[in-house]
């Protein structure tokens, strides 16, 4: 059945829309786009006041399944991504299996289309169960689908391994995703190192030990030709390192957080909260004010949530032995449109090129706009939602959101992924 | 914290002074003067009469009798109501072990503070015995305690407050009755005053 | 004169006034440690479990017998046989031991926080004994008492603190209770032994030399080096590091008449110091940082349970 979108305010840079506009959905695609359209038998739906955009992905979500599915599995990781307003996310493959060959790609997808609220873009491992050590068959993972290569929640250590892979798996064409942490240097840091680490007797994890990395994955980038892309980049010379490699015309991409742009270090105190426990660590206001600057100059190529649920007992113990990492999916939308967009540092449609567009484009899956014959994956959100984040607000089976107490402007209303609702007026389908 | 003004002074600086010198006389009639005596008195205010004790033993008998102040702090039955974190050093400068202590207190009430002087005392050693001075008894006791030698008995309610001041603390020596405002600590004044 | 805390955690809660009430109450109770019967029934009724989830015996040791001599009873639940060795967390274990209708928890662990954690499980109070690297608040009570006994007055002095500060749990809360009360630090060590951010904490100065800094301080503060946390090899041997930090004869010319020595024990002879230094009659105030010890742990017990609501006098 077709469904009529009336009365929304589409914005979309890549087919240069700002303005009130119906859009005719027929099918999984977008059949018209156009002032006051009429369709006979199409399900009408009324926007007036809401944003429409081309639909929102974050290219770096841990679903956890499979392996981990007392923290979250792919439908309850897909539910929250909805519910946060996305129509897509990339998994990442730190599962149990990891993800490093094409049958557990394929297990990954096979969930995803069975329960899944929304696409899933599955990474696979560089490097053999995530080791660091052997190449993982890149190959037979694209085969079955996988769109990017990483070995995130740890990064390769050795730098001749990471040439190897780069330099194998470029004939794929897909993007390397680099988790840069000198694991020398980091040993077991908990929390940035400085005023912070100190005060509460906690490791430091030094900017450095991923500066270091971001250099070298840069120089290798360089070296091999291979595409690649810096993970939650948290740091002021990281930013910069990225910002000289793009003027260098070197293919290189890198991404940011919501809690790496709205947090900072200073947030830890003593009481030790785990849910504020991430890696890379919360950084100074210098460096969460260095990523906002590249964000705002186009350094930053997309916004991403490191969405990484936990069960709640593996949180509420002492920092040292709680997991790192935070939920992000159903905050992302909100917390950049009240920060960056509602203050004036961006305008809405770089928050689109930063949440649909960028992300899109880095994982070289079909791009999606507001056009007649896009697909249609489209992101409704009401600009004037006031709410605050509170732990049983998710869809997420894990609530260790850094963000709880929150107050936010701006909240995902309607989602619709293929043509096909997966969120209505707030609630997911 | 304020408390009500006086309902009567019981005693003022002379009768205060007369009682003491009384006291010293029968504590050396009782104990056929002071071979083995030591003072001990009970901070706060118990310590100061038993410093003036001792300077009328002086002036009757020409002989220094030893002096000590002990702090029961640590020893209170109602250390969950009455917690002051003010600890006063106890100061006994002298062996228990075998001597006539007289325990000084300035007003007998239930006799709790003195049980918890007895336990303070035998914690320190074993006296021959111990007697107690206390310059009011305002009756109502808790427990079997006998004072040895009174200033001045006191008829009192339990809705009052029978408190000692000093001049060397308070400006002025008197003993005066209160009525006890609601949620007022009932005992010894804090020192210099209120 | 109010004392209004429940735990002994953070020391930078706690202001001058607060600390010196600790330590004149500490002064008090070292009366009692001073005489034949050695307890007092202050704590009578009150059970307080001694956590110590890593190992420690001085601590421990202090802590059972200024419990014991405040006439509390005391549990002792920990070591090799404690739950979390079995997998339990520590918050279970926490609920655990409320159903027992305790009093008070004295806290050892290797984790930061931890003491923390408890609170937010338990109604009862609760003592830091170290967390981590984080803290050590009766270790910092100890310390002042010691300094005060031979000093009489923080303002002013120059206290310098050498060795490891980036691991040691005594700097988390020597160095603050020092500036509250009106001292001035200096840190000495070698850089792979200096904390990120040393002036977070309050240091005033820092230097890699200790005979520079020696003939300025009142109070030298030598911190234990953890043999068995050299793996990391923050220096090249023992011998290097005695011959650059070590207080030994040789340097004590640089060193003020008056000035005086502390340790956290246990002590390393041929370390942090030679046994001249570690046993000067006139200096060495160490043993008596032990017997600071169970004073100032006996106050905190006893300001801590003080009446109903914790210190707020009737």
């Amino acid at each position: 059945m077709a469904l009529l979108l009336k009365n929304a305010h589409i914005v979309d840079p890549a087919a240069g829309l700002d303005g009130v506009a119906d859009v005719l959905v027929e099918g999984e695609r977008i059949a018209r786009v156009g002032e006051n359209l009429d369709a006979a038998d199409a399900e009408v739906i009324d926007l007036a006041g809401k944003y429409l955009v081309p639909g929102l992905v974050d290219m770096h979500v841990h679903l956890r399944e499979p392996g981990y599915e007392h923290k979250e599995d792919i439908e309850s990781g897909t539910r929250a991504a909805a519910h946060g307003g996305f129509t897509g996310v990339c998994s990442m493959p730190n599962t149990d299996p990891v993800t490093d060959n094409g049958v557990t790609i394929e297990y990954v997808k096979s969930v995803a289309a069975a329960k899944g609220h929304c696409r899933v873009f599955p990474s696979g491992a560089m490097t053999k169960g995530l080791k660091g050590e052997i190449i993982s068959e890149m190959g037979d993972m694209v085969a079955h689908g996988c769109v990017a290569f990483t070995d995130d929640g740890r990064g390769i250590q050795g730098a001749g391994m990471l040439r190897r892979a780069m330099d194998y798996g470029k004939m794929f064409g897909k993007v390397f995703m680099s988790h840069c942490q000198d694991e020398d240097l980091v040993g077991d840091g908990q929390v940035n190192e400085g005023a912070v680490s100190t005060r509460l007797g906690l490791l430091g994890w030094p900017a450095a030990g991923e500066e270091l990395q971001i250099s070298r994955d840069i120089a290798i980038a360089e070296l091999t030709g291979a595409k690649l892309h810096i993970q939650h980049i948290s740091t002021a010379h990281g930013v910069e390192l990225v910002r000289e490699a793009k003027a260098k015309g070197l293919p290189v991409t890198c991404e940011a957080t919501p809690h790496h742009m709205f947090l900072t270090e200073d947030a830890i105190d003593g009481t030790y909260n785990t849910s504020l426990k991430v890696n890379p660590p919360l950084r100074t206001a210098a460096d969460a004010e260095a990523v906002i600057a590249g964000v705002i100059d186009g350094t930053v190529d997309a916004i991403v949530t490191d969405h990484a649920p936990h069960a709640d007992w593996e949180k509420a113990r002492e920092f040292e032995l709680a997991p790192f990492g935070m939920i992000g999916l159903e905050t992302s939308l909100g917390l950049v449109y009240t920060n960056l967009v509602k203050t004036g540092k961006i305008s809405l449609a770089r928050m689109v090129e930063l949440m649909a567009i960028g992300p899109r484009r880095i994982l070289g899956v079909e791009p999606v706009s507001i056009a007649a014959g896009s697909l249609a994956d489209i992101t409704v959100f009401d600009p004037e939602a006031t709410w605050t984040v509170t732990a049983d607000g998710f869809e997420s089976q894990a609530k260790n959101s850094g963000f709880i107490g929150a107050s936010i402007t701006g909240r995902a209303t309607d989602v619709f992924v293929g043509g096909v609702a997966t969120m209505r007026d707030g609630v997911v389908c | 914290m304020s408390t009500s003004s006086p309902k009567a002074v019981i005693m003022d600086e002379a009768a205060v002074s007369r009682a003491m010198t009384r006291i010293a006389h029968e504590i050396l009639e009782r104990n056929e003067g002071c071979d083995n005596l030591a003072i001990v008195g009970i901070v706060t205010r118990g310590d100061l009469l038993a410093k003036e004790l001792v300077e009328h033993i002086k002036d009757i008998e020409g002989v220094d009798v030893p002096l000590g102040s002990l702090d029961i702090s640590f020893y209170r039955d109602d250390f969950q109501t009455h917690f002051s974190p003010e600890v006063h050093a106890t100061d006994i400068p002298f062996d228990v072990d075998g001597k006539r202590i007289v325990l000084v207190d300035d007003i007998l009430y239930t006799g709790r503070t003195i049980r918890c002087a007895l336990d303070a005392i035998m914690d320190l050693g074993r006296p021959s015995r111990v007697e107690l001075a206390v310059l009011v008894d305002r009756g109502h006791r808790e427990l079997p305690i006998c004072p040895d030698f009174v200033g001045k008995n006191v008829p009192s309610s339990h809705e009052e407050n029978v408190r000692l001041y000093l001049k060397d603390v308070d400006g002025r020596t008197a003993v005066e009755i209160t009525d006890v405002a609601a949620g007022a600590h009932v005992g010894s004044a804090p020192l210099g005053g209120e | 004169m109010a004392f209004n805390h429940k735990h002994l955690i953070d020391i930078t809660e706690y202001s001058d006034t607060d600390l010196m009430t600790i330590l004149e109450t500490a002064k008090a109770f070292s009366q009692v440690n001073e005489r034949a019967i050695k307890k007092v029934p202050t704590l009578k009724g009150k059970t307080i479990v001694n956590m110590f989830n890593e190992p420690s015996t001085r601590t421990r040791s202090s802590f059972e017998l200024a419990e014991k001599r405040l006439s509390a009873d005391t549990l002792n639940f920990g070591g090799s046989s404690t739950s979390t060795v079995k997998g339990e967390s520590l918050i279970d274990t926490v609920m655990t031991l409320n159903s027992y209708k305790i009093d008070m928890i004295v806290v050892r662990d290797k984790h930061a926080g931890a003491p923390y954690i408890i609170t937010q499980s338990s109604p009862v109070s609760v003592i830091d004994a170290g967390d981590g690297k984080h803290g050590h608040p009766t270790q910092a009570l100890l310390d002042l008492y010691s300094i005060w006994e031979r000093k009489h007055d923080f303002c002013g002095l120059k206290v310098g603190i050498v060795g490891d500060i980036s691991h040691s749990r005594v700097c988390g809360s020597l160095i603050p209770a020092l500036k509250i009360m009106g001292a001035e630090v200096t840190i000495v060590a070698p850089g792979t032994l200096i904390p990120a951010a040393p002036e977070v904490l309050g240091a005033d100065h820092v230097s890699y030399c200790l005979d520079d800094v020696l003939p300025e301080l009142d109070v030298v503060y030598m911190l234990r080096i953890q043999r068995e946390r050299l793996e990391g090899a923050p220096f090249p041997s023992l011998r290097e590091y005695h011959q650059l930090f070590g207080l030994t004869k040789k340097r004590e010319h640089l060193m003020k008449p008056d000035a005086i020595i502390c340790h956290p024990g246990p002590i390393n002879r041929g370390v942090e110091f030679d046994s001249y230094m570690a046993d000067h009659p006139e200096r060495s105030v160490i043993l008596d940082q032990v017997y600071a010890g169970i004073c100032v742990r006996m106050a905190a017990l006893y300001l801590l349970l003080g009446g109903a609501d914790n210190g707020l006098a009737s």
